[in-house]
């Protein structure tokens, strides 16, 4: 060989890596969210749009602001921000003021994510962190909904939206119940067919229970969720209403209207499984999932609140770490005692 | 034997993982002999275990074939001569990781036949076990998959120790690897030969031979040469790596688990690699000693790919200038199978008896990928054969929090790559598995 040998690398074996990196499967959960997005934006107009892009842009700030410094920006790359503001927008209401949606997306990235250490080391998942700000924080304008225009006034605003900083928050259009709501405090069931097609009122993601579910069937084709945990969840839920629908069918939800309705699907495909804040391993996400369902049942029907989902999903990231460590894997050629 | 008949059909371990193959740039390139070269270097510790004890010294003549070490101690084998020529020197040599290591350096004679000073084939069947076994260690035969753990200590099973089956592997799970491919291929009654020589020496009831079933050739000749009566079996494989790895190959055929920190043995199976039973068969019919063997050379920074029978001791240089060098782009070279392979630093360094392959990556294989922030997705637990938590492992080894790892069983790690292989952060978890191990044995070898 007449040529200079080249310089050798020596990085280590594994050579060859599968395709899929952390961004794109960051990426791919907003692709899945993008039809019910778009669903949403049909029923309540450019209302929709003005508080997604709100709590977007407040949960990309507070990333871009509380970045390490060395070089800003870096860390907006993994789209995980742009992923927290949007689930945090699906979970609001139509009419929402925008610098609350944008507030709510800010708190949920800073005190969330970024004080934890950033990506990867966070307790809570911090779009739900960002929404019980919210919900402390401004009740009425969080429990105030809007009708369900269904696609007939696109383009109208609601005033509600553009309401000014901590300036009276406008609550002055014209308000509805969610079918939760209706049922806790009214005993009025709404049909499951406007549940699952999206013809209800509620928080702008929760509104469309089948495209919810063409976006998990897509992560799970994917790999990108565990599916042991919506799931469990689900089951849980269904169990849980079915078992009181035996005491009193008139009073209690049918399982299917306890699916369908309120951010169960949201929470269960979307929330729930966020890998940072979901156990890692398979026992964990069945007893994770398990423990979401009951609470979210517990709270629906015997709490103060219409819809539990959020407040479940948090209390059991909080058990997470506990779950993580007792439900080690079986490890290959031990017995079933080892931790 | 009972078995649940679903898992009959699928025949396989759980987990692992589906790297892309790359072996059709090789698998159908029949075996070709390399020339003799100048310059041989045999390292004393090319094995697991002892160094070999040298027996020639600077100056002196030796014949291919002729014993140049012997056994250093029970797990320790012999070396022979590559080549008939003058031993230059025995001292220190640059080894495959970069360090000076003794070695015996010997210069081919130009102008000898290269005639292998063959033995005459041994009486192996009115042989005494432990004169085998002695025999195996003299051959100077180790585990050829890439191991190269003496083939004896293997071999030599304890008093009240049955074994019933005897699993030949020719799994080769390893992506661009076709060598033991070919050599089920070209030398099946050789290979037949050996696992009737090992499994008669065992008292094995039965020989099973692993394949995996993407080299439907290789199970239909072998199928075909198995002799009317012999106890053979060829049990295809499902495709997925580790299934080389002996403990994931025993689960495989038998469903049955190795338990931690226990051997084949335990579960009365002896695996061994095709090479393996091929180097037995050609030291006890031919009187060969392990002088040389079969590995692939390919990856996209080889000019010619192929698959060579190289004396060991042949440096990779040469054996890349047979195969028309290397393309410009060339960034690493292997020695092994890209998932457990080891990079080599320098071309000079020798060809070894556990030298599978000899992979050339550019530019598109070797880049630095961006890491991103463990964020558990769990994709390291699906993939792990030995159901371990890597992603655990990784956070506490990166917080060198060695001791807390022995907690979730470091040392069960075989460090197959599967969990690195998977992860989409790019985190380099079994180099940092590998770290905490070294870390932990270096700590208690000088505790001792």
């Amino acid at each position: 060989m007449k040529n200079k040998d080249p310089d050798l690398l020596l990085f280590h074996a594994p050579l060859l890596r599968q395709g899929m990196t952390t961004p794109k499967a960051m990426r791919d959960v907003i692709y899945a969210l993008l039809p019910a997005t778009g669903a949403s934006i049909w029923f309540f107009g450019l209302s929709a749009l003005l508080v997604l892009g709100a709590s977007i842009a407040g949960a990309v700030l507070a990333e871009w602001l509380f970045d390490n410094g060395q070089r800003r920006g870096e860390s907006l790359r993994d789209a995980t921000a742009v992923l927290t503001g949007l689930l945090l927008g699906l979970t609001l209401p139509p009419g929402l003021p925008m610098w609350m949606a944008f507030l709510g997306g800010f708190v949920g990235v800073s005190l969330g994510k970024v004080i934890w250490g950033g990506l990867g080391h966070n307790l809570f998942n911090p779009a739900l962190l960002g929404r019980a700000f919210l919900q402390a924080t401004f009740p009425i304008a969080m429990t105030t909904w809007v009708v369900n225009s269904n696609g007939g006034e696109f383009t109208s605003v609601y005033a509600s939206s553009l309401a000014l900083p901590f300036m009276q928050s406008g609550i002055d259009s014209v308000t509805a119940a969610t079918p939760l709501g209706m049922l806790k405090f009214d005993q009025e069931v709404t049909p499951l067919a406007n549940l699952m097609f999206g013809k209800i009122n509620g928080s702008l993601g929760e509104t469309s229970g089948l495209l919810l579910l063409l976006g998990g069937i897509y992560l799970w084709l994917r790999r990108d969720l565990d599916w042991r945990i919506p799931v469990s969840i689900l089951l849980t839920v269904v169990l849980f209403s079915a078992v009181l629908g035996l005491f009193d069918a008139a009073r209690f939800p049918t399982p299917l209207f306890s699916v369908f309705s309120g951010g169960l699907l949201l929470g269960a495909i979307y929330m729930a499984t966020d890998p940072v804040s979901s156990p890692v391993t398979p026992r964990g996400a069945w007893i994770f999932g398990i423990g979401v369902g009951v609470l979210v049942m517990l709270i629906r029907v015997f709490g103060g609140l219409p819809e539990g989902v959020m407040y479940a999903i948090l209390l059991m990231n909080a058990a997470t770490p506990l779950i993580d460590r007792y439900t080690q894997p079986r490890v290959f050629g031990r017995g079933a005692d080892s931790p | 034997m009972t078995m649940n008949p679903l898992s009959r059909l699928r025949r396989s371990f759980e987990h692992g993982v589906h790297p892309a193959h790359h072996k059709t740039q090789t698998e159908d390139l029949p075996i070709q002999r390399v020339p003799f070269v100048k310059d041989y270097v045999m390292p004393l510790g090319q094995h697991i275990g002892v160094p070999s004890r040298a027996v020639v010294v600077a100056g002196e003549r030796v014949r291919r074939g002729q014993l140049i070490a012997e056994p250093g101690g029970f797990v320790s084998t012999a070396l022979h001569s590559p080549v008939t020529g003058t031993v230059r020197q025995v001292g220190d040599f640059r080894g495959v990781d970069g360090r000076f290591a003794p070695a015996i350096g010997i210069e081919a004679d130009p102008f000898a036949t290269q005639q292998v000073d063959a033995g005459a084939a041994l009486d192996w069947e009115s042989m005494s076990l432990e004169k085998f076994i002695e025999a195996v260690q003299m051959a100077g035969i180790v585990g050829l998959g890439g191991a190269a753990f003496p083939s004896h200590v293997k071999l030599s099973v304890p008093d009240g120790v049955k074994i019933r089956h005897l699993l030949v592997n020719g799994a080769e799970c390893e992506p661009y690897l076709t060598n033991d491919h070919r050599l089920m291929v070209e030398r099946p009654d050789a290979l037949l030969e050996g696992a009737e020589i090992v499994r008669q020496k065992l008292g094995a009831e039965e020989t099973i031979i692993g394949v995996e079933s993407n080299k439907p050739d290789a199970i239909a000749i072998i199928r075909r040469h198995i002799q009317p009566g012999q106890p053979v079996r060829v049990v295809p494989l499902k495709v997925k790596y580790p299934q080389g790895a002996e403990k994931m190959m025993i689960k495989s055929v038998f469903d049955k688990e190795v338990p931690a920190g226990q051997l084949p043995r335990d579960v009365e199976v002896n695996v061994n690699n095709v090479g393996t039973i091929v180097a037995i068969a050609d030291y006890f019919l031919r009187g060969l000693p392990l002088i040389e063997r079969v590995l692939t050379v390919a990856g996209p920074g080889v000019t010619y790919p192929a698959n060579l029978v190289v004396p060991l001791g042949t440096p990779v240089r040469e054996v890349v200038r047979f195969c028309g060098g290397l393309k410009g782009e060339s960034r690493e070279i292997i020695m092994g199978g890209p998932m457990m392979g080891r990079p080599i630093a320098s071309l000079d360094v020798p060809v070894l008896k556990g030298c599978s392959g000899v992979l050339v990556f550019t530019e598109a294989e070797t880049a630095r990928r961006k890491e991103y922030p463990c964020i558990r997705c769990g994709r390291c637990l699906e993939a792990c054969p030995y159901f371990l938590n890597p992603s655990r492992l990784a956070r506490l080894s990166r917080a060198r929090m060695y001791d807390a790892m022995k907690d979730y069983h470091v040392f069960d790690c075989v460090e197959c790559g599967c969990c690195t292989f998977a992860c989409p952060s790019s985190i380099p978890i079994v180099q940092l598995i590998r770290t905490a191990k070294d870390d932990l044995t270096h700590r208690k070898e000088s505790e001792e």
